[in-house]
């Protein structure tokens, strides 16, 4: 885990500080609110539907226990004892009063985390592979330079006023996990022939009103430059991004609308500028220094199969179940990757208590090497566990209602705050998230239907990541009624893909018989072993609208 | 933007979140903000609307509450007045999906 060193200390306490006076002069009625909105914006305070929400980031999703257990603490002390993990690998607080945030920011600060750059138009919290250090295969940890992005980005004068929000996604594996090609800017880690490490880097990708899947602009970035490089990107996207409309300022509406051969030559232009001898360099022993913070637990020499887990899967079919699909093989032999579903069957998807947050803390603390990650699909993971203590994870899990066996399945929905909450909604999506749970309660129906991911958002910002669900839906409002439209074959991994529209948008008492009929349309076209996202892309939009539509 | 209020729309009230913690709050008859829609002013007709809009904004409203604005309400033979949209009625009681928390749990 990285640690602060006294400079981010300083600069956190100092914000918090800053952050403490401008609340007071704001409640004094010292300072209007069109002065203070940007303010709090800085520092991750929404006003939503019901109250303020506090968006606290989590840096590529890496939690240590003691701040898990913080994160619980602010919950039951400053909001309604609950919080909702998000897409972008952040923690929401739906309920704190503005009075007291700046008390809440104090208490986060204590534990090395902020609400900074959670909000306006910089450099948001870069995201991650979830499984970052504990899958095989991985080219290089992807946090080591996710915080060296972190550490370049925050507070950097000149990408503090973009033209628009900016979102980075770094992967370290050739699966991917962060859905990179859906960001601004999306780094996968790669070796050349030569062995040296280095970076494909993608850019203008990107969901809302106008999705695009982000354009592949270098194929090898060698590592000293990559800060170099992410500058003159981020230089053309100052110059030229626009700034006269909200809705075409993203970097993903100048690469598109630039071509992506001139973006391509354009940022290549601008690293050319930059003069070798005033390179932004990340020093070797600063890497080291930092790499060190992620460098792999130290874990036991055990072999690769575990007589004691074999013995309870035998004995308990729902343990078997959920180690099926929850649990995924560790690079070290011996151990395991488990995935703690948020979406418990009728659940509201992300959304974990105090308790519960505690629970998975003293889990982390004791069997996996004191991590918690969060995942861009709302999940929570436990990265390094010995298979020997399987067992007991899960039996704590299960008892706190965090074992539901439905990773990748078509329970295991996204879904964003929605009309339940949000400012900005057209309408609902966690009820819909929840009645599809329900109706596809039956785990045997869900392994026999397989992986389907159903994502869902509330407006078409798309928090909820409709574009990219092998089934999505965006909820519309008509009149102040809401109805809800569906897409086809999204995906968000490493074959990324915008989904198609199927057609008229559907009430909400007739959405999930529309989902229930898509699932049927797919289970009789099906060939052997294919998920809903290959029989998609082998047959077309036609038989499942013809279906959908049928009077 | 959402539209709050139907184009013709004859009865309205105003409504806003409070500045110390967002609760929403609604302006009533008597000219201050309650956190309950039964005790909203309702405006028949858009004049009226109006006129409630102007009396809930005195230059010094920025000190109580975050963007007043009218919204469309509908009269109901049973219920009496009811927000018309699915968000107004969401914010007048609660999250739909957490019946224990927002206005309907101190309600019930
Ligand atoms: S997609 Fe829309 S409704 Fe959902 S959280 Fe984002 S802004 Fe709100």
């Amino acid at each position: 885990m990285y640690r602060y060193d006294e400079f981010d200390h300083q600069l956190v306490a100092e914000r918090v500080e800053q952050f403490r006076g401008q609340v007071a002069r704001r409640v004094a009625g010292e300072i209007t609110e069109d002065a203070f909105k940007p303010l709090r914006l800085m520092n991750g305070v929404y006003l939503q539907l019901h109250a303020y929400m506090l968006r606290v980031a989590i840096p590529y999703g890496t939690l240590s226990s003691k701040q898990m257990r913080m994160l619980a603490h602010l919950a039951r002390k400053y909001d309604r004892g609950y919080g909702h993990f998000t897409t972008r690998q952040n923690i929401q607080y739906n309920w704190p009063a503005l009075d007291r945030i700046p008390d809440l920011l104090q208490e986060l600060a204590s534990v090395e985390m902020h609400a900074i750059q959670t909000s306006g138009n910089c450099i948001r919290n870069v995201t991650s592979d979830q499984y970052a250090g504990a899958i095989a295969d991985e080219v290089e940890d992807p946090r080591i330079i996710s915080e060296i992005i972190r550490q370049w980005s925050t507070f950097h004068p000149e990408f503090s006023y973009l033209p628009r929000k900016f979102k980075i996604a770094v992967t370290g594996h050739k699966n991917d996990r962060a859905a990179i090609k859906l960001h601004d800017i999306g780094i996968v880690i790669v070796k050349n022939a030569a062995g040296e490490i280095g970076y494909e880097v993608h850019v203008g990708g990107g969901q809302g009103r106008t999705p695009f899947i982000a354009k592949k602009m270098s194929d090898f970035v060698p590592a000293a430059q990559l800060l170099a490089y992410l500058e003159a990107v981020m230089r053309v996207y100052n110059m030229l991004g626009r700034r006269d409309n909200s809705y075409k300022a993203r970097i993903k509406i100048l690469v598109h609308e630039t071509g992506e051969e001139e973006m391509r030559r354009l940022v290549d232009a601008e690293f050319a500028k930059i003069d070798a001898s005033q390179m932004l360099t990340v020093p070797q022993e600063e890497i080291d220094r930092i790499a060190a913070y992620f460098a792999p637990p130290v874990l036991q020499e055990l072999p690769a199969t575990s007589a004691s887990l074999d013995s309870a899967r035998a004995s308990d079919s729902a343990f078997d179940h959920w180690v099926t699909t929850n649990v995924v093989s560790h690079v070290k032999s011996g151990y395991g990757i488990v995935n703690i579903s948020l979406k418990p069957i009728g659940g509201i998807p992300g959304d974990a208590s105090d308790a519960q947050m505690d629970v998975i803390a003293d889990l982390a603390e004791a069997y996996a090497q004191d991590e918690v990650r969060v995942t861009h699909e709302q999940n929570l993971v436990l990265p390094h566990v010995k298979l020997d203590d399987l067992k007991t994870v899960y039996d704590t899990l299960l008892a706190h209602g965090l074992a539901t066996p439905n990773l990748g399945m078509i329970s295991d929905t996204i879904a964003c705050p929605g009309l339940d909450y949000c400012n900005l909604a057209n309408a609902r999506s966690i009820p819909l998230a929840q009645e599809i749970s329900n109706r596809f309660a039956d785990l045997d129906r869900q392994y026999d239907i397989g992986e389907l991911k159903i994502k869902i958002s509330g407006c078409i910002n798309a928090c909820g990541h409709h574009h990219v669900g092998h089934i999505g839906i965006l909820g519309v409002d008509k009149k102040g009624t809401e109805f809800y439209q569906i897409s086809l074959g999204g995906s968000a991994d490493e074959n990324a893909s915008l989904g198609d529209i199927t057609g008229r948008a559907f009430t909400e008492d007739d959405i999930v018989d529309a989902i229930e009929n898509l699932v049927a349309s797919y289970v009789d076209l099906r060939h052997n072993g294919e998920r809903f996202i290959d029989t998609y892309r082998r047959v077309g939009m036609q038989p499942f609208k013809e279906r959908l539509y049928a009077e | 933007m959402a539209q709050h209020s139907a184009k013709g729309a004859r009865f309205q009230a105003v409504t806003a979140n409070r500045l110390t913690d967002g609760e929403v709050v609604y302006f009533t008859d008597a000219g201050h903000w309650s956190l309950s829609f039964s005790e909203a002013a309702i405006a028949d007709g858009a004049d009226a609307a109006e006129a409630v809009l102007a009396r809930a904004m005195p230059a010094d409203f920025e000190a109580h509450v975050l963007d007043p604005y009218l919204f469309e309400v509908l009269q109901d033979a049973q219920t009496g007045f009811q927000p018309a949209s699915v968000r107004e009625t969401i914010r007048a009681k609660g999250p739909t999906i957490r019946l224990d928390l927002g206005k309907q749990a101190i309600a019930s």
